[in-house]
């Protein structure tokens, strides 16, 4: 590379304010078109405002060419296991923005937002069918804060039938990260539980640990191992005996739909991704959408707000935004994030009863033929039916060659696919979570099978290629721990 | 004739592709697949509609819209946390790329660097409209930043007393009781310039502009705050920071802050996006994913997540917070609305709405009936007291093609709470004064 080629990459690098020249203006205002007011003393003014002054082309170049420095769903393959990185349908990005869903106040009074507020209703009636289970608050922010809700409801249940001493809450060892730390936001004490042999819920660990603490179970289903519990009916079965709540992690829920509904295997609360299931574009992290959906026992509990109907004599619906009985709260300052709902619900509107369960077959399809592709090549922890994702190990490649998941990782990017989920589930050493999702083709998976295959080879023939990846990218490994040593949090002048 | 059959555009597989996949796997169907689900539970009816055609879909979606009443299409004078301001089109072309919607979370920043950047822009950014040392890449909005902002004082004062002044916004209290329930957090409401703060107090939570409308004394509050050994959280309104003092400036411990007002459309409440800023020294207490410079392998500037050990991936139940997927788009929609605006922008719309909004005042404060209850200097909102219920009046007003602003007769007897911005032309404002005029003479 030259130095003036070298230019152009340090130039995309340069923040909006290091390409800030005063008087350059990026967007245009209107002029004051009242008699202008007498302003505040000046001791409640501020002095200075150090912000970027740079015109609108310049900004967009800016934003586009540092754009192109991420991967994506739209331009790469993405098999980021239990994040289901699947296609984000064009149109539901466009319904979400008609003037008359996206322009709306979330505080005009309800009889001026009967169109929106019908949608959240079918969207609710839609959620309950899917997930078999009657009661649904769309009003938590993302897949954490619906746990977070969930939570909340099984320690109003507990408190309220005299029980504040269930304080534990059991969580397999296979979880996300988000599952101990909402339930210690909701006050409940987390008690690790173990898998068995064959990465199900080890039922003699379980039987051990529930007591007359117990406040319940989280549990995600397919587990983070990509695998349906053969022992779940049991499970569920050990854990309201004992007078606890099952909670289901819904983020996986795109392995079950049309399969099986978790309503039927008698969980009491659930939460779905919408971000994930049912693709709202997933932004770079967020915004996301985590209704939760209850069965019977906690439905009373749920967040608010809800949408319930009312139809008169003469057949006219009149929707209204209400609280359950002893609603924990609010999760937020108005409704759940209605933009992501209008998507989902566009999204489940155009699939209907047969595209909807045809996600899951495919989804499930298209990761047993990962398995069976790599099997041999990549240690494979639990050789079964996998759901939706497999979860591989690199350790034969470590052990033999001293390639890590990391270096496999970062080689995928030079064959323009995305990284896997690495090093979890915490307990799979070497961890590479891959979730192919049903969006992708058996040409794509192939393609696929074919660099994971080579990486393999290579690990053997060149593991210094593997240790160096990704190769062709505007940075190479980045040095994380420096970031976290020193932090440097914003943009300063220059010295 | 092609046949009526759904087939979904979604998922791209023929029969004959999964026939040769469940070839390979080795399995007769696709049942086989599914056989650790119990027996007597599988393939429920789904009980959904039929698919819709694009086509279809689309009709009924604007058949849905049709049945909302659309500020823009209606003069719309509501705030009280969500603002309508004009959202420059860069906003939108530059957000929906791509690159950007469809990105993951960047856990891999040789391929996120876009996202990195740009939300290492956001923390900029805000730092600097709020003068506070840093700021993270966002939270879900911006009550859930104040009650955030509420466990994060907590956490570090060791104590369990919040205090919160009863000019906060109603809704974001409620937020904080669904925030503060588990822990156990003892909540008093207290009023601006009265009496001290309770033995064992965390932190004093102020709203500027308050939920009227109207600036309180910061200067004031943070003495009495600090002086009692409390944090002072401020939640702050980020367009009034092109022409107040920020909170920086009084000494605040940790600013939130709704973001919507920037460059994100009303969208019926959400997503919006949460800032959130603090001192430095606080840092490793903040919730929230933070980005980081540093620098590549060989030497090269690059972003990276970082102070990761706080979040709940890698502390579990011993996280600052559950937080995960937070609204890393919608904070770049701020970003982009902050840069084109730019430092004259951001001052000028902070005019703009000053003016216009206490031109509307003066106009309503001479209509016989109506009155100002409340003193003091307000940015964008204020209270009015009308002569009728507000809820009559905003039924009236609807008539006119009028969306009035919010009724507060709970908090103020009659009170109606307006917002003006500088979406409301002089033809409007005045067509709303003149039409309560007219309503208020009838009563």
């Amino acid at each position: 590379m030259t130095a003036l080629q070298q230019k152009f990459d340090e130039g995309r690098r340069r923040l909006l304010m290091d390409r800030s020249v005063p008087g350059r203006v990026g967007a245009t205002l209107p002029p004051l078109d009242v008699p202008e007011q007498d302003l505040p003393p000046d001791s409640l003014l501020r002095t200075e405002l150090a912000l970027p002054e740079v015109s609108e082309g310049e900004l967009v170049r800016y934003f586009s060419q540092i754009s192109q420095s991420n991967f994506s769903i739209d331009h790469n393959f993405y098999p980021l296991g239990s994040c289901t990185m699947k296609y984000n349908p064009k149109i539901n990005d466009e319904i979400a923005s008609i003037p008359g869903l996206a322009a709306i106040h979330p505080l005009q009074p309800e009889s001026t937002v009967q169109g929106a507020l019908k949608l959240m209703y079918e969207l609710q009636g839609y959620l309950a069918a899917i997930t078999g289970m009657p009661g649904v608050s769309l009003a938590p922010m993302a897949g954490a804060d619906g746990e977070l809700a969930g939570m909340l409801m099984t320690r109003a249940y507990h408190l309220e039938r005299g029980e504040p001493n269930r304080k534990n809450v059991l969580i397999p060892d296979s979880a996300h990260g988000t599952n101990p730390a909402s339930a210690a936001m909701a006050g409940f004490d987390v008690v690790t539980l173990p898998s068995d042999a064959n990465g199900d819920t080890d039922l003699e660990a379980l039987r051990a640990s529930v007591s007359e603490d117990l406040a319940g179970l989280m549990i995600t289903l397919p587990s983070t191992l990509g695998l349906f519990d053969a022992n779940i009916v049991e499970v569920c079965r050990i854990v309201r005996d004992a007078g606890g709540i099952v909670y289901g992690d819904g983020a996986n829920l795109n392995a079950l739909l049309g399969r099986v509904k978790l309503g039927d295997l008698a969980f009491d609360v659930i939460h779905s991704n919408l971000h994930k299931t049912f693709t709202q574009p997933h932004g770079g992290g967020g915004p996301g959408a985590g209704p939760v959906i209850s069965g019977p026992r906690l439905r009373q509990y749920m967040p608010s707000p809800v949408v319930t109907r009312e139809t008169d004599a003469d057949g006219t619906e009149t929707y209204s935004l209400s609280s359950p009985e002893k609603t924990i709260g609010r999760m937020g300052a108005f409704h759940g994030n209605f933009g992501a709902l209008v998507r989902a619900y566009a999204y489940i509107s155009t699939l209907g009863n047969a595209g909807i369960a045809q996600i899951s077959d495919d989804a499930v399809v298209n990761a047993n033929y990962i398995l069976s592709g790599l099997k041999g090549y990549y240690d494979l922890p639990y050789d079964r039916t996998c759901m939706h994702e497999v979860v591989f190990s690199a350790r034969n490649l470590k052990r033999a060659y001293g390639v890590s998941a990391l270096d496999v990782a970062k080689r995928l990017i030079d064959y323009g696919i995305h990284p896997p989920t690495m090093y979890f589930p915490l307990i799979v050493e070497e961890a590479l979570m891959i979730e192919p999702t049903e969006t992708e083709s058996k040409e794509t998976l192939d393609y696929f099978i074919e660099v994971m295959r080579t990486i393999a080879q290579e690990a053997a023939e060149n593991p210094e290629l593997l240790h160096d990846a990704p190769h062709d990218t505007l940075n190479s490994r980045v040095d994380e721990a420096r970031a976290a040593r020193q932090p440097d949090l914003r943009w300063r002048p220059a010295p | 004739m092609v046949p009526d059959a759904f087939a979904s555009p979604y998922t791209p597989n023929t029969d004959a592709d999964r026939e040769e996949m469940l070839r390979v796997i080795g399995v007769a169907s696709v049942d086989d697949l599914f056989l650790d689900v119990p027996v007597e539970h599988r393939s429920p009816s789904l009980d959904l509609p039929e698919p819709q055609s694009e086509m279809e879909l689309l009709r009924y979606a604007h058949g849905l819209a049709a049945m909302n009443k659309v500020p823009g299409e209606y003069a719309c004078f509501l705030g009280a946390g969500a603002y309508r301001h004009h959202i420059p089109a860069i906003v939108k072309q530059i957000a929906t790329r791509s690159e950007f919607m469809t990105a993951y979370t960047p856990y891999q920043p040789e391929v996120s660097q876009g996202t990195l950047q740009t939300e290492y822009e956001f923390q900029s950014m805000c730092a600097q409209l709020t003068s506070m040392d840093v700021a993270n890449a966002g939270m879900y909005d911006g009550s859930t930043s104040l009650a955030e902002a509420a466990l994060m004082a907590v956490r570090i004062t060791k104590l369990d007393r919040i205090a919160i002044l009863d000019s906060v916004s109603p809704l974001y209290r409620e937020v904080l009781q669904t925030y503060s329930q588990a822990p156990g957090l003892k909540i008093d409401v207290v009023s601006a310039g009265r009496g001290g703060l309770e033995e064992g107090t965390a932190c004093l939570l102020v709203q500027q502009p308050n939920f009227f409308g109207y600036m309180e004394d910061l200067a004031e509050l943070s003495e009495r705050a600090h002086s009692q050994g409390a944090l002072l959280v401020v939640y702050s309104d980020p367009i009034s920071l092109g022409l107040f003092k920020p909170p920086g400036d009084y000494d605040a411990d940790i600013v939130a802050a709704e973001g919507q007002a920037m460059g994100v459309p009303l969208t019926f409440g959400g997503p919006y996006v949460g800032i959130f800023a603090c001192k430095q020294r606080f840092i490793r207490q903040m919730p929230g994913r933070i980005v980081g410079k540093t620098v590549d392998s060989r030497g090269r500037t690059a972003y990276v997540l970082t102070l990761q050990t706080r979040e709940q991936h890698i502390r579990r139940e011993r996280a600052t917070s559950n937080i995960c997927t937070s609204v890393a788009l919608i904070a770049l929609m701020s970003t982009i609305y902050i840069a084109a605006n730019g430092k004259r922008g951001m001052k000028r719309i902070a005019e703009l709405c000053y003016h216009k909004s206490h031109y509307a005042a003066s106009l309503i404060s001479d209509i016989p009936g109506y009155e100002l209850p409340m003193d003091g200097t307000f940015f964008r909102e204020f209270v009015v007291r009308c002569p009728l219920p507000p809820g009559e009046i905003n039924d009236k007003l609807l008539d006119r093609s009028i969306i009035g602003g919010l009724d507060i007769s709970a908090q103020v007897p009659n009170g109606m709470l307006v917002c003006v911005t500088e979406m409301n032309s002089r033809e409007e404002i005045e067509s709303f004064t003149a039409a309560l005029a007219e309503i208020g003479a009838k009563a």
